[in-house]
């Protein structure tokens, strides 16, 4: 074995130590290069799910029922960039560009929340969105709260404190159409039938087929294995839509006393990889629409380096 | 009702409409904004302006005879009830239109807004006394980027100048008071529009100047929406802004 090599190992014992000891590795700490590379991976998705989350949503902003309900979806929306914000922000810690994540998203090489690729139809789908996909984000950022890396843990706390906040909201939205007109009651039932199954698909294949997860678990960078995750939204979400006096979509569902949990029917995972391998309904115009935005303003993007220089030259003459 | 109280409705509705029909369409750069800072900074003059309309349609709504509410003013009212000046309703156009048309409103406001907190109205005072911290910092935003896009590259000051052409004559509407207005004018609840002129020329002038760009020949102009007569826009922007109430009448959101 070289010197090199030794003081590698050593090196990577040392950063494991630290994981183990639940210590935050911080951007200017040594750590492996498989360790930053699936920070990045992983990052730059999250950021890009919550920016192409926009569109789906967005797509109501024009046509919201009332003022107060425009307002509280522009708002949730706007958030929703700001997650994705501090994400990059996050990503950049560890050397990645937020040009090259975004050109990665415009390529395809970047993936991010499948469940964007399905159509808001309903304005309950806005409800329906927040309520499960919210909800669902949430129970995955917890885990992640406590996830290694100091940067990426700091996002996940101040972002899950929004989440809850638009799951709120989302969910007073159904209730409102639970307890309106029957039509109303429909649509929100329909957006539910729709969104049930794709939220349950947030949190990825089983455990077993999980490519990167036994490497995330042991680095700390994930906390929780998928399956547990989905068992814990599966447990919180079922009493809120009995509340709501809705059905979710899965003959198979029920409480099971001795596991102390809900079963449930397996997930269509034809249909998963569908999705994620580029067919679903809306992935080609998701992306076409983000590239289209960033390329239509990059005019307005050259101006403002192009102001800023004159800008400089001008104060360095003076 | 007394007649005063017919003009005051009319005033605060026209508020309420231009402040709504704005705020929609600044809404439509949601996702669509050259980077995603400014999708975030779009979204909160959006929601400033939709906040106003709000404010204005709910003192409106305490004024109304027949007793709607503001969601109501906002989402039943077709095109010719609609007293929004036209600068307001033209659509979002390119990202330099959008911001010739907001620094040349948030021109307006700053001055508009200043007068109206000494307006004699409590109500209409206490709306125009929140607005105006907002127009300010629209304001700061508009004409940081007048500058920026005047004083930036060829393209984008070729895009300026012509956006600054394209909506020049939607301008003079807005110095120009509507029978309600010249009603009210005399107790001092209404601002006085054509007062407002010579500052927001000088205000204008400046930074045109400082950006670079010219300011257009005055000799076009366009009017009609304070009496309900609107461009071919505005109705499809209606049928988008309200289609759920006009689509499932009556119901609670
Ligand atoms: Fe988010
Ligand atoms: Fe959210």
């Amino acid at each position: 074995m070289t010197e090199f090599s030794v003081n590698d190992a050593e090196l990577e014992k040392r950063f494991q130590d630290r994981v183990d000891d639940e210590q935050k590795i911080e951007p200017k700490d040594w750590m492996p290069e498989g360790y930053r590379k699936n920070l990045i991976r992983q990052i730059s998705q999250h950021a890009h799910s919550e920016v192409i989350g926009m569109q789906p949503e967005g797509n109501w902003i024009s046509r919201a029922p009332t003022l107060r309900r425009k307002m509280i979806l522009l708002a949730k929306v706007q958030d929703e960039g700001g997650h994705g914000l501090y994400l990059y922000s996050a990503a950049e810690t560890l050397g990645a560009s937020r040009e090259e994540m975004v050109e990665a998203l415009h390529e395809g090489r970047a993936k991010y929340a499948s469940i964007f690729n399905y159509p808001s139809l309903t304005w309950a789908d806005i409800g329906t969105i927040g309520w499960l996909v919210d909800g669902a984000a949430i129970v995955n950022q917890i885990s992640l709260q406590r996830t290694s890396y100091g940067p990426y843990s700091r996002a996940m706390i101040r972002i899950c404190k929004e989440e809850s906040f638009h799951q709120r909201q989302g969910y007073e939205s159904l209730i409102a159409l639970a307890h309106g007109s029957a039509e109303q009651k429909a649509m929100a039932q329909d957006a539910l039938n729709r969104w049930w199954w794709p939220s349950l698909m947030m949190f990825g294949p089983h455990d077993a087929e999980s490519a990167h997860s036994g490497q995330s678990m042991k680095w700390k960078i994930k906390r929780k294995s998928n399956d547990t995750l989905r068992q814990d939204f599966v447990d919180q979400t079922v009493p809120q839509a009995d509340f709501l006096g809705l059905e979710i979509p899965d003959p198979d569902l029920k409480w099971n006393e001795e596991r102390g949990h809900y079963d449930f029917g397996e997930i269509d995972w034809e249909e998963f990889q569908r999705v994620i391998s580029g067919d679903g309904m809306c992935n080609r115009d998701r992306v076409a629409t983000h590239k289209k935005a960033h390329d239509d303003g990059a005019w307005v993007r050259d101006a403002l380096r192009a102001y800023e220089a004159k800008k400089a030259n001008k104060s360095e003459a003076a | 009702m007394t007649t005063d109280q017919t003009a005051l409705l009319q005033y605060a509705l026209g508020e309420a409409d231009d402040a709504l029909i704005l705020g929609q369409r600044l809404c439509e750069w949601c996702y669509h904004a050259p980077y995603l800072e400014e999708d975030l900074a779009l979204a909160n003059v959006s929601l400033d302006f939709l906040g106003r309309a709000q404010n204005f349609y709910q003192y409106a709504a305490q004024l109304d005879p027949q007793q709607r509410t503001a969601d109501q003013l906002a989402m039943l009212r077709d095109s010719r009830e609609f007293r929004n000046l036209l600068i307001v309703e033209l659509p979002i156009g390119d990202f330099a239109f959008t911001m010739a048309r907001q620094f040349l409103l948030d021109c307006f406001y700053v001055e508009f807004m200043t007068a109206l907190q000494g307006s004699a109205d409590p109500n209409m005072a206490g709306i125009a006394a929140k607005a105006i911290k907002e127009s300010q910092y629209h304001l700061r935003r508009s004409h940081e980027w007048l500058l920026r896009l005047g004083d930036g590259t060829e393209e984008s000051h070729r895009r300026m100048q012509i956006a600054l052409d394209q909506i020049w004559g939607y301008t003079m509407e807005m110095f120009e008071n509507s029978p309600a207005e010249n009603e009210l004018l005399a107790e001092g609840i209404a601002v006085d529009r054509s007062a407002l002129k010579p500052a927001w020329d000088t205000r204008v002038n400046t930074a045109l100047v400082e950006a670079t760009l010219s300011r257009p020949e005055d000799g076009w102009s366009v009017r009609g929406g304070r009496d309900g007569i609107h461009t071919e826009h505005h109705g499809h922007l209606l049928s988008e802004l309200q289609f759920l109430q006009r689509a499932y009448p009556g119901l609670e959101w």
